[in-house]
Parts: C-alpha cells; structure tokens; sequence
C-alpha cells in the first residue's frame, strides 16, 4: 500500500517540527562561534574560541558533567530496580491491587518543580519534619547545606519522583508477557527465584533496556529539582550540566559561550546514550 | 519460603507507600497553620499539635495586594496551555505516525525508521539548550510572554511523545483492516478516520496522557519564556518559595496544582490493567 498521498500525513507534523526546531538548533551553533554576552550583545565571529575555552579553561563544567554521570546513573539505577521491584509485588495476586497501582503511580503525575518546594519544607533544617523525628535520636543533618547530603536529597527526591515511570513500563511489559515460559517453568518445579532468573527477567530485558534508556535520557536533564531545592549548591555540591549551562547563560547572560556548552553537551550526550544502549543489549541479551 | 516472601512483598509494599504519601500528608498538614504553628517547629496533627486555620487555602483567591497569592489565573493558564499544546501534539503527532507506521519513505539516506528516530530524539535536548533561542525567537515575533508563545514552544517538547506511543501502537493494528477498507472503496483519508481511527483510541488516549502529564509538569519554558502578562501555575508557586515563604499558601498552592492529574493516575492504572497499555507502551 504506497500512495502519494503519504505525505499529507506525514509532512504537517514534520514540518512543525522541523519549523520550530531549525533556527534554534541552526541558531545555537552559529551562537557558539560569537561572543555575545550582555557587554557586547552582537552575533560577531570568534571562530572556535569558546571551544577551546570550554575544553582548555573551564573545569566547572566537566565536573558538572562528572556530576550529572553520577547523580544521572545512581537514580536510574535505584529506579529500576526499585521500580522492577514493586512492579513484580503488584503483578500477581495481592490485597488492593489496584489501590497500590494507583498509589505507585501518583508521584510521576506531580509537577517535580512544585514537589521539590514541599520536598524542602520537609527537609527543612531546623522546621522540617524529618529533623524532628530524628531529634529524638540527637541527629539533626544538614540535608541540603552539606555537600554529601545534598547529593543525597536530590538522589531521594528524583528517585521519588520517577520511579512510578520505570513501574509503569515494567508493570506494562510484565502485563504482556506470554504465559506459556511461566507453565512451563512451573511445571519442571522451577522456584519462584529461578523462575525470575531464568523466565521473567530475560523475557523483560528488551522492555528493561528500553525503560532504562529513556529514563536516562529524561533524567539527563535534571535542572528543575536542583534549581529549587539547592539551586546548586552548597557551592557546586549539586551542579549539573543543565544548571550549570543555565548559570552562564541566563544568569550570566554569556550567550555565546552556553550555547558553545550546550552544543558540545548535546553531542557528548548522544555518543554516551549510544554506548550505554549498546553496553546494557549486551549485558543484558547475552547474559542470559 | 512461600511465607516468608509474603511477608517481605507486604513489607515492601507499605514502606514504599508511607514514602509516596509522606509529602502530601506533610503538605496537608501545613496547608492548615499559619505563622505561629509553623515557625515553632514540626507539628502535625490538627487540633492536638496546632490550632488549624484556613488562611492558607483563602490566600488562594486573594489578590496579592491583599497578601494573597491569587493562583486561580495561573491555574487556568496553565490548563489551557496544556490541553492545546496536548491536542495539536497528539492531532500531528497521530497522523505522522500513521504515515510512519502504514507508509514507506525514502529520500537519499533517510528511512522510515531514521524519521522516526528523529521525531524521539527531541527528548534528548535539554530544556536550558533550547531556552536561548527559544527566547530570540518569540521575541522576535512578538510571542514572549503570550499563551500562544508557549503553545509553540510545548508542541515541541509534546509531540515526541505523541509519535513514540503512537507508531508503536499502529504497528500493533492489523495492516488487513485499512487494506480491508480501501478493498471496499474508501480513499485512504476515508479508510484512516472510519476505520484506523476508532480502533485506535486507547491508543490515542495513553499518548494524550502523556502529552497532559510532560505539558501540566513543565516549569522551565514557562519559567524563562513568560514574565508578567501570562503566568503559569509552576512559575507561580516556585515564585512563593523565594519569598519569606508562607509555607501554609505554598502547601495549598501545591495541593491544588497536583490534584487535577492524580485523576490522570487512576485513567492510566485502568488501561494497564485491561492491558491496553502493554501495546501502547514499549
């Protein structure tokens, strides 16, 4: 079935997309190759200055790179398997299935912005509640001024937040699993351990590969969560590439040199994404 | 071992339900004190830890010169921004899936598959990458700080969405029911909105979720593209934080902004467990 009116499906979403995305991302190169701050706002040509800067001169960003690895791939981490956890417990027979379905699934519907304020009302240092349970105990941590557990507060709130996605496409890929592996392995006396190991968990593994890209990807751009609950700090404790690039360009208005930051973070990240899928196919399909 | 896995599974289960329910008990609580209560620390429980007030719930309508907060412009701001963004996403995003799914094209090196991938790779870029020029260009057509502004902006960010859930699901309708159709004399606009389209709306109804739940969640667009004309809900709460924070407001703020799409959960637990998201979603 091929006919030439094929392409009035397909060109009005393209072309508003394309439309929209072309002067800024055609805009974001030319802008890097300027030195446009709030001095000198003009499109002049520096060539590849602020590349070189960026990679000679600028170790902030790249420890904001570091950064945003580690906090990008302990989240993930503890999501799926979390995530993976919960879906298993929900899949089968237990009381209020749906209730707890439901529950799992409300933090992902919040705003993460809004969710982080109350966050912070609740780690709140000296009003919070958590610090006033633990004052029984004559610990009171500084959740969000010291850099270890800042880190750690961001860690816990993200995972808060989206865990309910990985639940929700693991929940989805195990609700869609043929049943015929599953009576199979009861029937050879397979335990519940081994039916994992050998059945679900290989049967998930495409499903998991997915899930696990895209909540990388979107955890990548991690900004709202530490804008507002350490907006960075203490000093650059909780910096991450987005907030960094955000700093220089919008609070430092050094438009030429973030869009240089942005376009070399943008290519970093799709070599990674690409290195990661293929790693996590391989570990995850031949493993098995 | 059947026992004790029981036990460890419920366990689990109500451990991680305290945590997603924590916050907003929390809030709840605080969106009933006022200045007194919160200030001379935690307290929970109503009528035994604090005296409970309404304050915080009426600085909702108050204008702010009456030190309100006044969020019921921003809310409904935000509702409509959503839903067109939403709407136009899903429309254009459904219909080149569509193409993508049902259709092969060719031009040099691109393939169906290349086109798709582009349409996803969207959700790479960071908001903050797209942020400056976004701002240029409004600007340049007089669109910052306007609704329709930030229409533009969210069909962007909603329908990579819309096109990842939506070939996925058409590849899942049976090719034989279009052919089918066109056999009996219907042209291909007819055989796509009487046939495909009705057989495809769980479908239609899980990317138009997501597209409702990326749309209402977005803060940093709205937070760099709008300044005082249109305010959207996020941008207007996060401003509360900044202030001398009245967390009684700002709980009651937060609770109001997160209810509407806590309906959404309960929409999306009803398809996964018919099973509709499973083909949707992969």
């Amino acid at each position: 079935m091929n006919f030439k009116h094929k392409y009035l499906f397909l060109l009005p979403g393209l072309l508003v997309l394309l439309g929209i995305l072309i002067f800024p991302i055609g805009f974001t190169v030319r802008l890097s190759l300027s030195s446009w701050d709030s001095f000198y706002p003009a499109l002049d040509f520096i060539g590849l200055d602020n590349y070189v800067r960026l990679f000679t001169d600028d170790k902030r960003f790249w420890e904001a790179f570091g950064r945003l690895s580690l906090l990008s791939l302990t989240t993930v981490f503890l999501q799926y398997v979390i995530g993976f956890s919960l879906a298993l417990m929900v899949w089968k027979e237990i009381v209020f299935q749906r209730f707890f379905r439901v529950l799992f699934l409300i933090p992902m519907m919040t705003t993460p912005v809004i969710m982080t304020v109350i966050w912070r009302t609740f780690f709140h240092e000296s009003l919070g509640p958590v610090n006033d349970l633990l004052s029984y105990f004559d610990v009171t941590p500084l959740w969000l001024s010291s850099e270890l557990l800042a880190k750690f507060t961001v860690i816990l709130v993200e995972v808060w937040q989206w865990t309910p996605f990985m639940f929700l496409l693991l929940l989805a890929g195990l609700l869609s699993l043929p049943k015929e592996p599953f009576l199979a392995a009861s029937i050879d006396g397979a335990g519940p351990i081994r039916t994992f190991v050998y059945v679900t968990f290989p049967l998930m593994a495409p499903i998991s590969i997915g899930a696990i890209i895209i909540r990388l990807i979107e955890a990548s751009k991690i900004m709202d969560t530490v804008y507002v609950l350490t907006s960075g700090g203490p000093g650059t404790a909780t910096e991450t590439s987005s907030f960094y690039i955000f700093i220089k360009g919008l609070r430092e208005f050094q438009f030429g040199y973030s869009a240089a930051l942005s376009f070399t973070y943008l290519i970093i990240m799709i070599i990674s994404l690409t290195i990661i899928a293929k790693i996590l196919v391989k570990l995850m399909v031949r493993g098995n | 071992m059947g026992l004790l896995y029981t036990c460890l599974k419920y366990l689990v289960v109500s451990l991680w339900s305290i945590f997603v329910i924590a916050p907003f008990l929390w809030a709840i609580s605080t969106s009933f004190k006022d200045f007194q209560s919160v200030t001379n620390g935690a307290t929970y429980i109503p009528w035994v830890d604090f005296e409970p007030t309404l304050e915080g719930w009426r600085a909702l309508w108050k204008s702010p010169a009456k030190g309100g907060v006044d969020i019921v412009e921003p809310f409904f701001n935000s509702i409509f921004v959503t839903c067109a963004g939403s709407l136009i996403s899903i429309l254009l995003g459904t219909l080149a899936a569509y193409a993508l799914s049902r259709f092969t094209f060719k031009a040099g090196f691109i393939r169906n598959s290349d086109i798709t991938f582009f349409f996803i790779s969207q959700r790479i870029m960071p908001p903050v990458v797209l942020a400056i020029p976004f701002f240029i260009m409004l600007g340049k057509f007089a669109l910052l700080d306007t609704l329709l502004g930030l229409i533009v902006v969210y069909i962007v960010l909603l329908m990579p969405i819309a096109v990842w859930i939506m070939v996925d699901f058409f590849n899942k309708v049976p090719r034989e029911i279009d052919e089918t159709a066109l056999i009996d004399g219907c042209n291909p606009y007819q055989a796509f909105y009487k046939v495909v389209l009705p057989n495809s709306i769980p479908g239609i109804i899980v990317a138009g979720m997501f597209c409702l739940i990326f749309g209402w969640t977005d803060f940093f667009f709205s937070f760099i593209l709008t300044f005082t004309e249109v305010q959207l809900l996020p941008v207007a709460i996060v401003a509360l934080n900044s202030s001398i924070t009245p967390w009684w407001s700002l709980s009651a703020a937060a609770l109001v902004s997160v209810a509407p799409l806590i309906a959404v959960a309960f929409v999306v637990e009803r398809y996964l467990s018919k099973g509709n998201l499973s083909g949707a979603l992969k």
